[in-house]
Formats: structure tokens, C-alpha cells, sequence
């Protein structure tokens, strides 16, 4: 019984195994980088960066049709363009962060929209942009691998630049110039997760299994390993369980995946050890020496 | 008011947009009445009774999906221009009212498939969610395409008394053709085993095929192009492709074919072919007509199904 719920459908279907495997490679890298972009109080910047991403995904799109490479290849660039351009401008000048990628993100949309419209086709685009976690095929399956892998070992080359960056960005630039192009590497990690992410999952939803996985691990841990550990295995965990969603009933496999991650944020709210409501409302006994 | 007030926006949007055009094609088109389509299957219907008497134009292309369409400003421009607008109906251009109700058209809205009667989605197989819908793309059974054409050759006869006779005469000519087609159709279907009478394709759009000449469809999609799978659906449609023996799945040109070809490859059934539903293709392609359109869906159903 049991074995037939929770089993059986990844064991009699291939295309089962191939979004579970799919889906687990974008938490591995996804959870991480979402951890970063929260305490660096960026969660939002993964929405805009996914923005950015779609005219470049719908250029490559309408130049060689539903082509894997051409349509990431398209997402890469108009990503890593704005991304880079913001990060450069929010440096160099005063305008903070936020304020530059809103207005880059924008402009990059606005471009995405008119080529389409001069390119003159109406085959619903962000139907094609929607994700097909259920038609995952080879190529797909390693592009969205080979980026979990590639984001993994970013991460753990600039960790500790990227941590400080965290806690204290002015101090990092007092004591070392590893500061700037640890950013940038890091948005580079976000471009490349969503656009993974959106292979699997479309454009608008892979920003939630970035995001969402990150603020669960806020409320079960304080220490940035665990957090990291915790987001990145809540991604997977939705991941599964959202198919199985999917599966026994009838609820579409992308939206199912976010809305199990949404009921997990919401009972690490209600019960998180750190800072959930039901903690704070009975905080137990102080420790005594 | 509010309409007018649309129109008037859009008129002078589009004046802007499309420059002198406008004016000069006004000159040519002395005679001929307007009439505006919805998509690019009416458009041949149209202009099959029209010939050249009308001038037409079409609201969503080749290759183009109606179900999902936005309008521009320039449609409700060529519908408030317009001497008679052909629309589908049974809610398959979901988004015309709105847009018939911006351009603030006096001209009279046809519905083609008047007198037709709907096909109501079954439950069962893949789309119990769609219970209640209708089947809006009647023009899959070749009977009910005489029906529209007579519904349209009324139409322009209304709007242009004068050329009743040519009306008449193009329509007669016609309505041969799509008998001959229909015998075509059928005798090939009567040509394939009835144990091997199953095919997938993407979207639901073959009900009134399916009723007229026995052969069974299954789509993973339900009937609009709207909708996405879920993994049951597509569970449900795998275990049958195997315990029924499809023989082959077929691709449409206006939808997402990934996860047919997904579907294709686990199961082991072929991938017949495109079969073109809902728009037909450019003059290079193979379905530029709807007659070319229903043959060459007959011809890749019984190359796939017979072999």
C-alpha cells in the first residue's frame, strides 16, 4: 500500500524517475544560491533575474524553435547581461543594487517584447516557456545536472568572500578586493539556476523552488551550513512530493512542486525552531548556569 | 461609450502603426465587401464562397494558436472596418466578444457553426476536469464544414445581394469538393484494420474526426491548448498506449511537442507524424487549404495506422 503511493509511479514510469532526477539536480543547486540571495536580502532579485532571462529564452526560441541549446543559450546571455550590468552599475555608481536591476530587467523585457512582436508570431510564447518537468529528455536531464554541479562548486570556491559579503560587506571591501568578483560570480550562479530551473519547471516557477527552499532552512537553522543543507533537501523533498501530488491527482507537476514547497514554508513558520510563531509564543526555559 | 472611446484609441493607434497603407488599400478594394476571419481555416472557407468578391483578412495566421490569443489594437481596427466578421463560436475564440465589443463593429457577427450540434467533452479518459466544456473545433468532420459553408455563403449573400448568384455558384463548386473529400476520408479509414483504429495525439482536438469516422483519439492535453498535463495524465495515457497497442502518436503544429515525444519514446509507439488541427500552414507547408489540410491528416493517420 504504501509502496504503491509513495513507490510504485517512479518505478513503473520512466518519465517518473527522469523528473524526480530533474527535479532533485535544481534543489541541489538552486537551494544554495536561494540561501545567499535571502540573507543578502535579494529574494526578490531572483523574480526580476527570471524576467530577464524569458526575452532572451523567447529570441533563441524564435530563431531555431523549441531548441534546447538555442533557447538556454538566449536565457544565458540576456541573464548574465543584465545581471553583470546591474551588478557593475550598483558599484560603480550610487544607484543601490535593486534600483539598477529593476531598471535593466526592465529594459531587457521591454527589447524581449518587441523583437517577438516584430518577429510577428503567435504561437503563445510563454506556453512554450511553460516548464515540461514531465518531458525531460537526455539533453535536458544533463544540461539541468551538469549546472547543479557547475553551482555547487562556484559555491565552495567563494564561499567565504560570499558569506562576509553577507554579514559585512563594508569590512570584506576594507580587508580584501575578493569581494567584486565573488558577486558577480554569484549572479552568474542565479542566471544559471534559472535557466535550468526553467527547462524543468518554466520561467516564473523556478524562482520558487530557488526561493522558497531557502526561507524554510531560515527557520530551522541559524548556523549558514545547516540552512544551505536544510534548503536544499526541502527542494527535493517538494520535488518528490509534489510529483506524487501529481500523480495521484490531477494537479498540473510544476505547481504542484511550489505548492508542496509552500506548505512546507508554511509549517516551518508555525513551527520553526528558529523564530517560528509557535517558538516565539512559548519560548521555554532560559539556560542556567 | 467606453467602447467608442476604445475604438477611437485604436483606430488611431493603428492609423499610426500602419502609416499611408491604410488609404491606399481602401483605393483597391473599391467593390469588394470586407470580411474579417478569426483564424486561418474560416479564411479558406471564406474565401472558397467569396472568391473575389471579398476581401478578407484573418485575426490569428498560420501555424497560430486561436485558443490563447491576444488581440492587438489593429484587430479591433479591422473589425470596426469590417462588412461581416466570421467567427467559429461553441467558445473557441474565447477572446472575441471582448474584442467585438472594443471595436465597436456594426458589422453582423457570423457564427459558423450555427445548426451544428455541440459535441460535449465526455468524461473518462484523461480530461474528467472538462466535463462540461464543448468541443469547439467542429470543422474536424467534413459534414459539418459544408455547414459552415452554407452558413457563410448566407452571410455574404446579407451583406452583398448583388453577387448572390456567384455566392451560390462558388458555394455549390465547393460543397462538391468536400463531398469528394468526404468519401476520400472515409473510404480511408474503412481501409485500416479496426483493432488498429487508436492514435495519441496532443490536443483534444479531433472529437467531431472521431464521431464521423470511427477512429479514436486520446490527448494528454483536454481540449484547449490552455491546459497543463499532469503526471497522471500522462501516466494514464502511458499504461493505455500499452495495454491497448497504439500503434502510433501523433505531433500538431501549434503545440508544445516535448512531452508527446517523451510519451513516444517510453512506450515504444511511433511518432506518425504532424497532423495539422486547428490552423493550417503557409503555402510551402503541407495543409495551406482545409481540404489539403483533412488530406493530409487522412494520409499520415492511415501511413502510420496501416503499415
Amino acid at each position: 500500500m504504501l509502496y504503491d503511493t509513495l513507490i510504485q509511479p517512479f518505478a513503473e514510469f520512466e518519465f517518473m524517475r527522469r523528473a524526480l532526477v530533474g527535479a532533485i539536480a535544481i534543489a541541489l543547486g538552486a537551494g544554495p544560491v536561494g540561501v545567499f540571495l535571502m540573507l543578502r536580502r535579494m529574494s526578490l532579485v531572483g523574480d526580476a533575474m527570471a524576467h530577464a532571462i524569458l526575452p532572451g529564452a523567447a529570441v533563441g526560441f524564435l530563431l531555431s524553435g523549441l531548441n534546447l541549446f538555442a533557447m538556454t543559450a538566449g536565457g544565458l546571455v540576456a541573464g548574465f547581461v543584465v545581471a553583470f550590468a546591474a551588478g557593475l552599475v550598483a558599484r560603480a555608481t550610487e544607484l543601490k543594487e535593486d534600483a539598477s536591476l529593476a531598471t535593466f530587467y526592465l529594459v531587457s523585457l521591454a527589447l524581449g517584447v518587441t523583437i517577438v512582436s516584430i518577429k510577428g508570431t503567435n504561437l503563445d510564447l510563454l506556453h512554450v516557456l511553460f516548464g515540461a518537468v514531465l518531458a525531460l529528455d537526455d539533453q535536458t536531464l544533463i544540461l539541468i545536472a551538469a549546472i547543479a554541479t557547475v553551482s555547487l562548486l562556484v559555491l565552495a570556491l567563494i564561499y567565504r568572500p560570499l558569506v562576509l559579503e553577507c554579514v559585512d560587506p563594508g569590512f570584506l571591501r576594507s580587508v580584501s578586493g575578493a569581494g567584486a568578483p565573488a558577486h558577480l560570480a554569484f549572479l552568474g550562479l542565479v542566471v544559471m539556476n534559472l535557466v535550468g530551473g526553467f527547462n524543468a519547471l518554466g520561467t516564473l516557477l523556478a524562482v520558487g523552488i530557488m526561493m522558497l527552499p531557502a526561507a524554510i532552512g531560515r527557520f530551522w537553522a541559524r548556523d549558514m551550513t545547516a540552512m544551505i543543507l536544510i534548503a536544499a533537501g526541502s527542494g527535493a523533498v517538494a520535488g518528490y512530493a509534489g510529483l506524487l501530488l501529481s500523480f495521484h491527482t490531477s494537479v498540473p507537476s510544476g505547481p504542484a512542486i511550489i505548492l508542496v514547497a509552500g506548505v512546507l514554508y508554511a509549517i516551518s513558520v508555525l513551527f520553526g525552531r528558529v523564530g517560528g510563531l509557535l517558538r516565539q509564543a512559548f519560548p521555554g526555559r532560559h539556560l542556567e548556569a | 461609450m467606453i467602447g467608442k472611446g476604445y475604438a477611437f484609441v485604436a483606430l488611431a493607434l493603428a492609423g499610426v502603426l500602419a502609416g499611408g497603407s491604410t488609404a491606399a488599400q481602401d483605393k483597391g478594394a473599391e467593390k469588394k465587401i470586407k470580411v474579417v476571419a478569426t483564424f486561418s481555416i474560416l479564411d479558406d472557407l471564406v474565401t472558397n464562397v467569396g472568391r473575389d468578391r471579398v476581401e478578407i483578412t484573418t485575426l490569428v495566421g498560420r501555424n497560430s494558436d486561436a485558443h490563447v490569443y491576444s488581440p492587438s489594437p489593429s484587430d479591433a481596427k479591422l473589425l470596426a472596418d469590417a462588412n461581416v466578421v466570421v467567427t467559429n463560436g461553441f467558445g473557441f475564440e474565447g477572446w472575441i466578444t471582448r474584442l467585438i465589443k472594443a471595436s465597436g463593429t456594426k458589422a453582423p457577427i457570423i457564427t459558423a457553426v450555427k445548426g451544428i450540434k455541440p459535441r460535449r467533452m465526455q468524461g473518462g479518459e484523461s480530461h474528467e476536469r472538462d466535463q462540461s466544456t464543448t468541443d469547439p473545433h467542429a470543422w474536424q468532420s467534413v459534414a459539418n464544414a459544408k455547414i459552415y459553408v452554407a452558413n457563410i455563403r448566407d452571410a455574404l449573400i446579407a451583406a452583398d445581394p448583388a453577387g448572390k448568384a456567384a455566392y451560390q455558384a462558388n458555394a455549390a463548386g465547393y460543397l462538391g469538393e468536400l463531398d469528394a473529400l468526404e468519401k476520400e476520408v472515409k473510404d480511408a479509414i474503412a481501409a485500416i484494420p479496426a483493432a488498429r483504429r487508436k492514435v495519441i495525439t496532443t490536443h483534444d482536438a479531433f472529437g467531431y474526426f472521431k464521431d464521423a469516422y470511427d477512429l479514436d483519439f486520446i490527448a494528454p492535453q483536454g481540449v484547449s491548448t490552455e491546459t497543463e498535463a499532469s503526471a497522471r495524465d500522462v501516466a494514464k495515457i502511458i499504461g493505455q498506449i500499452k495495454r491497448q497497442d497504439i500503434p502510433a502518436v501523433f505531433l500538431e503544429n501549434i503545440t508544445d511537442p516535448r512531452l508527446l515525444k517523451r510519451i513516444a519514446e517510453e512506450t515504444g509507439a511511433k511518432i506518425g507524424g504532424t497532423l495539422y488541427s486547428d490552423a493550417l500552414t503557409d503555402d510551402k507547408g503541407p495543409a495551406p487549404t482545409y481540404i489539403d489540410m483533412m488530406r493530409h491528416n487522412i494520409r499520415t493517420l492511415t501511413a502510420a495506422l496501416t503499415s
